[in-house]
């Protein structure tokens, strides 16, 4: 695998992988070149249909098929996804537990160009509100992978959150995942970084620079929000004794709240949040708005540091 | 359909309507006017028509029926209950806590739904996906969807009309509930839907307008739908809502009421009164 490539992209050859499954089928709304389940389409045009710029018919489209016997994977953007077609995913997917997977891109202000109304950064805290919903944020193309091809072995309702920008690979080739299981990805002992998606490559940037400064950070993946990992959590918390949260979403509903949910009821400790400070995004390079957003590494080393400020206070 | 046949489906449209207001009496809420009038319609495809086994419900072949006006559930569950798929005894539960039977239908609890429903348009929807998966695997099954005629104001519903005439969905039958009423009126003063047959013919559905109450009509034109290929057809349906009841006819308030014990005993009366008459 290249050393940079988008998940999304990874979603789209996962696909393309597995789609000899003849039970497979493929919706888009008129977003395969972006959504890049085109990948499959190429390989197998009669199990890729497209329903048009009609999200909402499309997940209910999307439960009908799956009632038959299908393995559907539903995609367009995050935001149209859990935004515009929630009653949906909602009432005819996740209600009747249908085994729907819904591949919604362009999650987050990495979006970049095409401005906030196309940047979602409430999804993550809309699909993790549903019973029933099995909510994934891969941090990387590997993980990406093997998650997609998991959550397609399940039968039941998954959200899958994948991005547009091409982001760093994390993990080796033959990393192992599990739904549900978080990964520590490098041990600490001060404080824990939990990290999703794209932040994930910036919480260990940021963990290095700690390191050189004399912090040991924990660096946790939480690519499964729902169900989430609890007892890797209250490890952390029992271990470090103060955690923070990185993710490209709102800080209102997303990983910060449900990790916690977690700790508060479990083991409570000094906690904050890196990410998106209840504002819409606007329209930029990704470049340009992650820094002005606060989405860095330097970031998210500041808030580490006031975290631990708290702890030992 | 000789006169024969006629009296018979007459006699389970009746005993359809009675067990809608046992239901509904029952519970004290629910949709009676809406689920009197396609009482007619039930009967054909549910004793008539189907490709359906209450022994076997889940067979993969099976004709489906998705009732999108999913508050009809009480026309949906005594039709159920009468073919044979649970016990007719069991519609006194409805909408009760203990019960299986609840208010809008759940595929996951009653045998024979095919579909849950409740939130107008998705219902239609999921047929097209159902009519989509037919076309995928070969299958010969028929998908058959109810709407109603206020449903018709969702969004939704126009992006699966033009879903199913794209990908022409000739397994696929939709019915409409054309009885001009929904909770706050007249469809026609509350936002106005019409033309309807105009409107799906222009989303490029094959049109059949019929009398809902009118055995004759409903096959002839469930058959002409099975037979027409390349265009998914759309039977619009006109009727009575509350049709079997005196005091609900053509009333809108009846769309989401219970009748009270009196008036229940009223209905029942009537429609035995009506079962008399046949014979």
């Amino acid at each position: 695998m290249a050393e940079k490539i988008a998940t999304r992209v990874a979603y789209g050859k996962a696909l393309a992988e597995i789609g000899s499954d003849e039970n497979i089928v493929v919706l888009d709304s008129d977003l395969s070149k972006s959504t890049r389940t085109d990948f499959f389409k190429n390989e197998y045009p009669d199990r890729h249909l497209n329903i048009g710029i009609a999200e909402s018919n499309m997940m209910a489209v999307a439960a009908g098929l799956a009632s038959c016997g299908k393995t559907v994977f539903a995609s367009t953007f995050a935001i149209f996804a859990a935004g515009r077609a929630f009653d949906q995913i909602r009432n005819s997917i996740c209600y009747p537990n249908l085994n729907v997977k819904i591949g919604a891109t362009h999650a987050g202000i990495s979006v970049g160009e095409d401005g906030a109304s196309h940047q979602a950064i409430e999804d993550l805290a809309l699909m993790r509100s549903i019973p029933n919903m099995t909510v994934i944020s891969p941090a990387d193309g590997i993980s990406t992978a093997a998650l997609v091809k998991q959550a397609a072995k399940i039968n039941g309702p998954v959200y899958l959150r994948l991005g547009r920008l091409d982001v760093p690979v994390v993990y080796p080739e033959d990393a192992t995942f599990e739904i549900g299981k978080g990964v520590t990805v490098k041990q600490g002992n001060d404080i824990t970084i939990i990290a999703t998606g794209l932040m994930l490559d910036m919480a260990l940037t940021a963990a290095k620079t700690l390191d050189e400064q004399g912090v040991s950070a924990r660096v946790i993946d939480i690519h499964t929000i729902k169900p989430i990992d609890v007892d890797l959590i209250v490890a952390a918390a029992r271990e470090t004794g103060a955690i923070l949260t990185c993710e490209e979403h709102n800080i209102h509903g997303g990983l910060g709240s449900a990790v916690a949910e977690v700790v508060v009821s479990n083991h409570p400790v000094p906690m904050d949040m890196v990410g998106i400070e209840d504002q819409f995004g606007k329209s930029g390079k990704p470049a340009d708005l992650l820094p002005m957003y606060g989405l860095t590494a330097e970031n998210i080393v500041e808030k580490a540091k006031g975290l631990l400020a708290k702890k030992r206070g | 359909m000789d006169a024969h046949a006629v009296l018979n489906l007459k006699r389970i449209a009746t005993n359809i309507r009675k067990g809608v207001i046992t239901a509904v009496a029952s519970a004290g809420s629910g949709h009676p006017g809406g689920s009197l009038s396609i009482a007619d319609i039930m009967a054909y495809l549910f004793f008539e028509k189907m490709n359906i086994d209450p022994k076997n419900p889940k067979n993969p072949d099976r004709d489906r029926f998705v009732m999108s006006k999913g508050h009809c559930s009480p026309a949906l569950y005594s039709t159920l209950a009468h073919r044979g798929f649970f016990p007719v005894e069991d519609l006194s539960g409805f909408r009760q806590v203990s019960s299986y039977l609840e208010g809008h239908p759940n595929m996951n609890t009653v045998p024979g739904v095919d579909m849950s429903t409740g939130s107008l348009g998705q219902g239609f929807s999921a047929a097209v996906g159902m009519a989509m998966a037919g076309k995928l695997d070969k299958k010969d099954y028929r998908v058959y969807v109810m709407l109603g005629d206020g449903e018709l104001e969702e969004g939704e519903v126009w992006e699966a009309a033009m879903c199913a005439a794209h990908y022409k969905l000739d397994n696929l039958t939709a019915f409409v509930d054309y009885n001009g009423l929904q909770i706050d009126g007249k469809i026609t003063e509350v936002m106005n839907p019409e033309p309807i047959g105009d409107k799906f013919k222009a989303f490029g559905w094959e049109v059949i307008s019929i009398d809902a109450h009118d055995f004759n009509q409903i096959e002839e034109a469930v058959k002409h739908a099975e037979s027409f290929k390349g265009k998914p057809t759309v039977i619009v349906a006109r009727s009575v809502k509350g049709k079997g009841v005196s005091y609900m006819e053509n009333q809108a308030g009846w769309h989401g009421s219970a009748p009270k014990k009196d008036q229940a005993q009223q209905a029942l009366d009537e429609l035995d009164a009506f079962l008399a008459s046949l014979e």
